[in-house]
């Protein structure tokens, strides 16, 4: 089965050089691989490292060490070492992530919000918009916040933008940080239910749940992040 | 995005006497992309953009650019006229303050005219239209388009100052300070409008700002000056998320939270 995202010996230390250069170390060697079609989940207490290393898997932190190879455009990339315009393009097409919370933009709306990474990767701007209402519609966002900016949203409205907007592309590898976090339980199911259409359409899958019965649904397997602790002592 | 950048610019140094001003800075823009160049007052931004867009010559290192037919040209070894042409047409420029980049007693129509003038359009009626359409895309009403730019607020020239300088088509744009000195509100409407005109046009644009703020949305790239030089450089999310360098960090953990 195909293999979309292998990640090899990958370390990741923050050094604070406001506080005289002091390094955090967060995680060392971790490795592991997701398979197109499968949920894999990061395990851990917090402060393990989970949303770290899905950061990291984004391009949005540094890599100190080792590899992180995506299949991309037709050939293999490192990630770890790839330069801005790569990490951009692997966005747009290939890693698709929904974070913990939604950074607004003055003055866009909802819909435009959701719409957004589909007319980045040049579908036609009302297609984009008409996918955009029935994910809208799916995830129970009232109607009349459509044509609003999210910013003034509750948090679980907000979440909900935000699932919309990861969910409605086509990226072979989804990262998903705490997705349900704020949801209520009708809610959480449909984020469950999205999730298997996913897996069904050969979508690898990388998550935080914190939710149990979230996790339960959607798991096929749990990577144990304390395993990659970067405080043990390297035996 | 094609694989080809649309600037290049290779180790440029640009020293007052024996000031730096900027030291050894070398990048690659490509088209759409909106690189932001980021740092403290003195930190040799402004010296950079203005060193890059030819308004300054550099003490030493160079600067090509792809021209529309696809020859690269080496900036700083053109003649004046060239590089004036290459402003006027498929350059942009907004400086900080309005008045710097608009004539402020012809009317605020005449202003975005001048620019499409420069290009050779001479038919009155087309000029007036397309005058008309470009206030409007930057949300100036039609009414006041024979008023002069003396008697607009702030936020509405600088407005006009973009409408002035995207007239022509340019497929790159110098930006100095854009929001600078405007209240929050007026400065969320212009980065939403800004943002909009760049990704709709697929304009590249240079962004040199101190507020981290303005960088993140507008910016897919930044650099991070400090005393002329780069210390950082990278993915905008990824420089403001995970800072490396330690005046980055610094600049990183001074923002205030609201």
């Amino acid at each position: 089965m195909a293999t979309p995202l292998v990640v090899s010996d990958v370390a990741k230390s923050f050094t604070m050089h406001l506080r005289d250069g002091v390094t955090l170390p967060v995680v060392t060697g971790v490795s592991f691989s997701i398979r197109a079609g499968e949920c894999a989940v990061l395990g851990g207490p917090s402060g393990a490292g989970k949303s770290s290393i899905l950061k990291m898997l984004y391009g949005n932190y540094a890599v100190d060490e080792g590899q992180i190879i995506v299949q991309h455009g037709g050939g293999l990339i490192d990630l770890a070492s790839a330069s801005p315009r790569t990490v951009l393009s692997v966005r747009r097409h290939t890693i698709g992530y929904v974070s913990q919370f939604l950074r607004t933009v003055p003055r866009v709306s909802a819909l435009d919000v959701v719409a957004e990474p589909l007319v980045e990767r040049g579908e036609d701007r009302e297609t984009a918009r008409a996918k955009a209402r029935s994910l809208l519609a799916q995830l129970n966002l009232p109607e009349k916040l459509w044509a609003l900016p999210p910013a003034t949203f509750s948090g679980g409205e907000q979440q909900r933008v935000n699932i919309a907007r990861g969910f409605i592309t086509e990226h072979p590898i989804l990262l998903l940080d705490e997705p349900t976090a704020s949801l209520d339980a009708k809610n959480r199911d449909v984020v469950v239910e999205l999730i298997a259409a996913k897996k069904a359409a050969g979508v690898a899958l990388l998550g935080i749940f914190h939710d149990l019965d979230v996790r339960e649904a959607v798991a096929d397997r749990v990577i144990d992040v304390t395993a990659f602790a970067a405080g043990k002592i390297a035996a | 995005m094609t694989d080809e950048p649309l600037l290049r610019v290779s180790a440029l140094s640009k020293f007052y006497g024996s000031r730096v001003g900027c030291e050894n800075v070398t990048f690659d823009l490509w088209p759409g992309e909106v690189l932001a160049v980021v740092g403290e007052s003195g930190s040799g931004k402004t010296t950079l953009l203005n060193c890059v867009s030819t308004r300054l010559l550099p003490s030493s290192g160079t600067a090509s650019y792809r021209m529309r037919d696809g020859q690269w040209r080496e900036l700083y070894r053109m003649s004046e006229a060239e590089r004036r042409f290459l402003m006027r047409t498929d350059w942009g420029f907004v400086h900080q303050n309005p008045a710097d980049g608009l004539r402020m007693t012809v009317s605020a129509g005449a202003n975005v005219g001048e620019r499409l003038m420069a290009v050779g359009d001479r038919h009155y009626g087309r000029i007036r239209a397309t005058a008309v359409d470009w206030l409007s895309r930057v949300e100036i009403d039609e009414d006041r388009i024979d008023d002069e730019p003396r008697a607009f607020s702030g936020g509405m020239r600088q407005r006009l100052q973009i409408a002035r300088n995207l007239v022509t088509g340019p497929r790159l744009v110098f930006m100095d300070e854009p929001t600078g000195g405007l209240d929050v509100s007026v400065q969320a409407r212009l980065l939403d409008l800004l943002r909009g005109l760049v990704t709709d046009l697929g304009l590249a644009a240079i962004v040199v700002t101190h507020d981290l703020a303005v960088a993140r949305l507008l910016s897919q790239r930044m650099m991070v000056m400090k005393d002329g030089r780069v210390v950082e450089s990278g993915l905008t999310d990824r420089v403001l998320d995970d800072p490396r360098a330690p005046y980055t960090q610094l600049l990183v953990s001074s923002i205030l939270q609201v």
